[in-house]
């Protein structure tokens, strides 16, 4: 298990003057449980824009599952594996849950229109929004919210989840259960990389960290390591 | 009309049902108005298929038109009359244009489309005017040519325009089931997140843009035919951006029944109005129906029936 799924040579990303990202590299290996973090504006949804494809980096490599992946559009990414849910949820509004499954069952997760309604139907079993269907996105509370996005990125079959921030503003609770769904996920051999503020959940869910700040990296390694590593201190709590 | 055979059938009927009326020499007024409820029918339907399923909201449709009657005043210029032939040509040229707008949605999303469609038109129609070999601003008169079946030119029109009609819609049935049509309603309602999804949205938008261009052109190809008379002000008339877009928001977006269900009801109604009012009052009458149901219905007649029934 030891082989990178993501590898990430010298990303640069500028928008205008801001260099948003300055030459990041880092890796993730397959089935690994790996923490992105770093304080508000260190430049860590521009880094997975980029791993995406919903941004297209100025510098610097993205090679996936031994593929250069750095100039395919996003749906092709999405289609070799790369899934992610949405800071802000962004669900299809207009379709009711079980259909906002279905668009990336029908054109990432290669099911067929048959089955794809048992798939949707599982993986929302799972999720836990089996009972909200038929509903549509207007009708879910913020937790409810959530989840649909990780059950839609679910839907694309990854081979590597991106959760982005799929815990703020959450109670304890549901915090706990959203990491639960993580966990089992993880368990079944999808590789994660969780970016989250909520640093209990990050240190608990993590193998391995690392620190962005203002689009450098500062550190890395295991949570207990990040814990006491001073440049980290720094960057969250100043000098 | 849940499968597709079942279309098909109803198209089939309709197609009949035109021509049985046309063997009927009734009023030749009714021949003459029902070519333009027909025309609008298409019209709408095509708009539909980018503004209502993808939701990028095309104001340029009078260039679509244009390019399909203009493309046909210039094969007829250049000696290729036959009808069948301009209403291929009139699509592929209108196509093309759909296919550049495409491009633009790389760029342009929302009002700023919008904007960039509508200039288009302006521009393209300044072209036109400039073009002599086609009329330029002072217009073109057209012959007709002879012999038209049921002996009668604007009667074959009439089950001419009623065939392209029933194709279009079927068309715009046929993407809006499909995995086409799926794909996009999620670029509608969010496109980043469709993109994140697997939906390759640019190549499904420029099919959008590039069908919707092609059945606008196929609407404009029999116009210089049906007027006989061509200029561009008649060519690139305002009422076929306001009628494009009013049509399907009166009968619902969402499905291939609200443009026609719109073009119907806001056809006939115009067509009533240019009759026994004045043919100045049917823009207003379009204004005020579209103000009232923007605010009062915004998903159309067919949102107020699924309200109605209780979805």
């Amino acid at each position: 298990m030891a082989a990178a799924l993501l590898e990430v040579h010298g990303l640069v990303k500028r928008f205008g003057g801001f260099t948003a990202l300055n030459r990041v590299t880092l890796h993730v290996k397959e089935g690994e449980r790996f923490g992105l973090i770093g304080p508000n504006g260190s430049g860590k949804t521009t880094l997975i824009n980029c791993v995406s494809g919903s941004l297209r980096p100025d510098d610097g490599r993205i090679v996936f599952a031994g593929r250069d992946i750095t100039a395919l559009p996003a749906h092709r990414r999405t289609r070799l594996g790369i899934a992610r849910s949405f800071q802000i949820p962004k669900p299809f509004r207009s379709m009711t849950v079980q259909e906002n499954l279905d668009i990336p069952l029908e054109y990432a997760g290669h099911a067929r229109s048959r089955d794809a309604g048992a798939e949707a139907a599982e993986i929302l079993r799972m999720i836990g929004l089996a009972a909200k269907a038929q509903v549509r996105p207007a009708g879910l509370t913020q937790i409810e919210m959530r989840k649909l996005e990780l059950a839609r990125a679910m839907a694309a079959r990854p081979k590597l989840l991106i959760s982005d921030e799929a815990m703020a503003g959450l109670s304890s609770a549901e915090v706990d259960d959203i990491l639960t769904i993580l966990f089992r996920l993880n368990g079944e051999g999808i590789t994660i990389i969780m970016i989250e503020h909520i640093m209990r959940a990050v240190m608990r869910f993590s193998e391995r960290i690392v620190v962005l700040d203002a689009g450098e990296r500062i550190a890395e390694g295991t949570p207990e390591e990040i814990v006491r590593n001073p440049a980290v201190e720094k960057a969250y709590l100043g000098e | 009309m849940r499968t597709t055979g079942g279309a098909l059938l109803v198209g089939v009927a309709v197609v009949t049902a035109s021509v049985v009326l046309a063997l009927l020499k009734v009023n030749p007024y009714l021949y003459f108005a029902g070519y333009v409820i027909l025309q609008y029918i298409l019209i709408a339907t095509a708009w539909n298929i980018l503004g209502g399923y993808a939701g990028y909201v095309n104001f340029g449709t009078p260039a679509f038109f244009a390019m399909g009657a203009y493309t046909a005043i210039a094969l007829i210029k250049l000696g290729y009359p036959a009808l069948p032939v301009l209403i291929v040509a009139g699509g592929l040229v209108a196509a093309l244009l759909g296919l550049a707008i495409g491009y633009l949605t790389l760029r342009l999303r929302g009002t700023f489309f919008s904007i960039a469609t509508l200039a288009l038109s302006v521009v393209l129609q300044t072209m036109i005017m400039n073009w002599e070999f086609v009329g330029g601003s002072r217009g073109l008169s057209v012959l007709r040519p002879r012999g038209a079946p049921f002996g009668n030119y604007v009667v074959f029109l009439f089950t001419v325009m009623t065939l392209l009609a029933v194709a279009g819609v079927l068309v715009a049935r046929f993407i809006e089931r499909s995995w086409i049509g799926r794909g996009l309603a999620a670029l509608r309602d969010n496109e980043e997140a469709a993109e994140c999804m697997g939906v390759p949205t640019l190549r499904l938008k420029l099919f959008a843009t590039t069908i919707s261009g092609f059945l606008l052109g196929v609407a404009g190809a029999p116009f210089p035919y049906y007027v006989t008379f061509v200029e561009p002000n008649s060519a690139f008339a305002l009422d076929y951006a306001v009628n494009a877009l009013a049509m399907p928001m009166i009968g619902g977006t969402t499905s291939w029944v609200g443009p026609v269900v719109g073009a119907v009801l806001l056809g006939s109604a115009s067509q009533v109005a240019i009759v026994t009012i004045s043919s100045e009052m049917n823009l207003f009458i379009v204004g005020v129906v579209l103000v009232a149901f923007v605010v009062l219905a915004p998903e159309g007649i067919l949102g107020l029936v699924r309200r109605l029934r209780g979805r």
